[in-house]
């Protein structure tokens, strides 16, 4: 019963999230040696993919002797949050739901923009976001230095909505 | 020779009147509304899918709601979640603020644009449907405010609104914020309705975009 207490406690779950579509280039580098490792090194345990509509399949394991690590997968759920809630670092495509959610969870979070994307404005508020450093930005090929080299959680600014200001909605509609 | 001269004569004079309707209808919209002593308007709120719901949702829980009302929810036809979501939002209102009139809140479906991904090439035969579908429901709504945030599903109902306007069928105040994705430059459909001066106020999330986008007006931002 202790030892399954202690195995809970020391879980580190990396949660990876492509949202309503699919990012193969994400799930198949999150799925390379060299990624598992990197995160073998900074001490996570496991690594959760929702994979979305994406037809790369990540390989499942169970985790070795070795203390290799744990690897599962899922395409879609309806309880994103608690993967989200579970997770010690997320990694995630650029959307701006999956983005603020994690935030507002205060979970330390690389966001992976997607360069296939026709109108990729997504770069942008990923991007600005890193800046004021509340989260760290990649791309596919650049993800397994951000691990290595830029992901450090103790720098994270936690992130806060603006206050909302709308008085051109007052001005025009006048009051009441 | 005398009928070609007359022909062209009304011609001239009414694309004159037209083009002075538009332009006062510019120059009237962003100003106070005629109805403003009115308690509530009628309210169209077009939602997006995904984020842009969310944000969406997130605008509607800091609007007063009793001056917004009725409310109809207008998503794509592909999008099954927002208007689940908008439900969601409505049930969690107080009882005080929700309406007693079966329909004073609707939901609706619209059929798109653009998906997304989809080629700016055969975007344009579901503009024409979308915008077709869009004026059907336009004509039952005619709503007095319009609240939409993107991406494409709102351009055809911020179109209709205009014509509208010109028209003289129905006065609204279409209100744009544009994306909180948006940092560095507005969306194809914030672009749009801020050239052609459709959206009465056009709201940007991040102040580097509103210093470029001067009739922008800074919102604070909504996530």
């Amino acid at each position: 019963m202790d030892n399954v207490n202690n195995d809970f406690e020391s879980k580190r779950i990396v949660f990876v999230t492509v949202g309503t579509t699919s990012f193969d280039s994400l799930v198949k580098t999150v799925d390379s040696d060299q990624v598992k490792e990197a995160l073998l090194e900074k001490g996570y345990t496991h690594l959760v993919i929702q994979m979305g509509r994406g037809s790369y399949i990540p390989k499942k394991s169970s985790g070795g002797e070795d203390g290799s690590l744990v690897v599962d997968y899922f395409t879609f759920s309806s309880s994103i949050a608690d993967y989200l809630r579970s997770a010690s670092l997320v990694i995630s495509h650029a959307g701006s739901g999956s983005i603020f959610e994690t935030l507002r969870l205060a979970k330390p979070l690389i966001v992976v923009v997607n360069e296939d994307l026709m109108d990729n404005h997504q770069s942008e508020l990923a991007e600005e976001l890193a800046e004021r450093k509340h989260l760290f930005c990649g791309r596919p090929q650049t993800l397994c230095e951000v691990i290595k080299s830029s992901l450090n959680v103790d720098i994270i600014v936690p992130y806060e909505p603006a206050p909302t200001n709308l008085k051109a909605e007052k001005r025009i509609l006048g009051a009441p | 020779m005398v009928d070609f001269v007359s022909v062209s004569l009304v011609f001239v004079i009414a694309s004159t009147l037209l083009v002075v309707r538009i332009l006062y209808v510019i120059s009237q919209s962003s100003k106070p509304a005629r109805n403003a002593s009115q308690k509530s308007l009628s309210t169209l709120v077009v939602l997006g899918s995904g984020g842009h719901t969310a944000e969406m949702i997130n605008l509607l829980t800091v609007l007063q709601k009793e001056r917004f009302a009725p409310r109809f929810y207008i998503a794509a036809a592909t999008d099954n979640m927002s208007l689940q979501k908008a439900r969601v939002f409505e049930d969690t209102l107080d009882d005080k603020i929700s309406l007693k009139g079966a329909n004073s809140i609707q939901f609706m479906q619209i059929y798109r644009s653009r998906e997304v991904g989809q080629s700016y090439i055969t975007s344009v035969g579901t503009t024409l449907y979308a915008l077709a579908h869009a004026l059907w429901l336009m004509v039952k709504i005619r709503p007095q405010v319009i609240l939409c945030n993107g991406p494409g599903t709102c351009i055809p109902i911020c179109a209709i609104a205009f014509v509208f306007k010109v028209l003289g069928i129905r006065w609204s105040h279409i209100f744009y914020v544009e994306s909180i994705a948006r940092v560095k430059r507005l969306s194809l459909s914030g672009l749009l309705l801020y050239k052609l001066r459709m959206a009465d106020q056009l709201f940007v999330q991040w102040p580097s975009l509103q210093k470029q986008y001067p009739r922008a007006h800074y919102v604070g931002r909504l996530m």
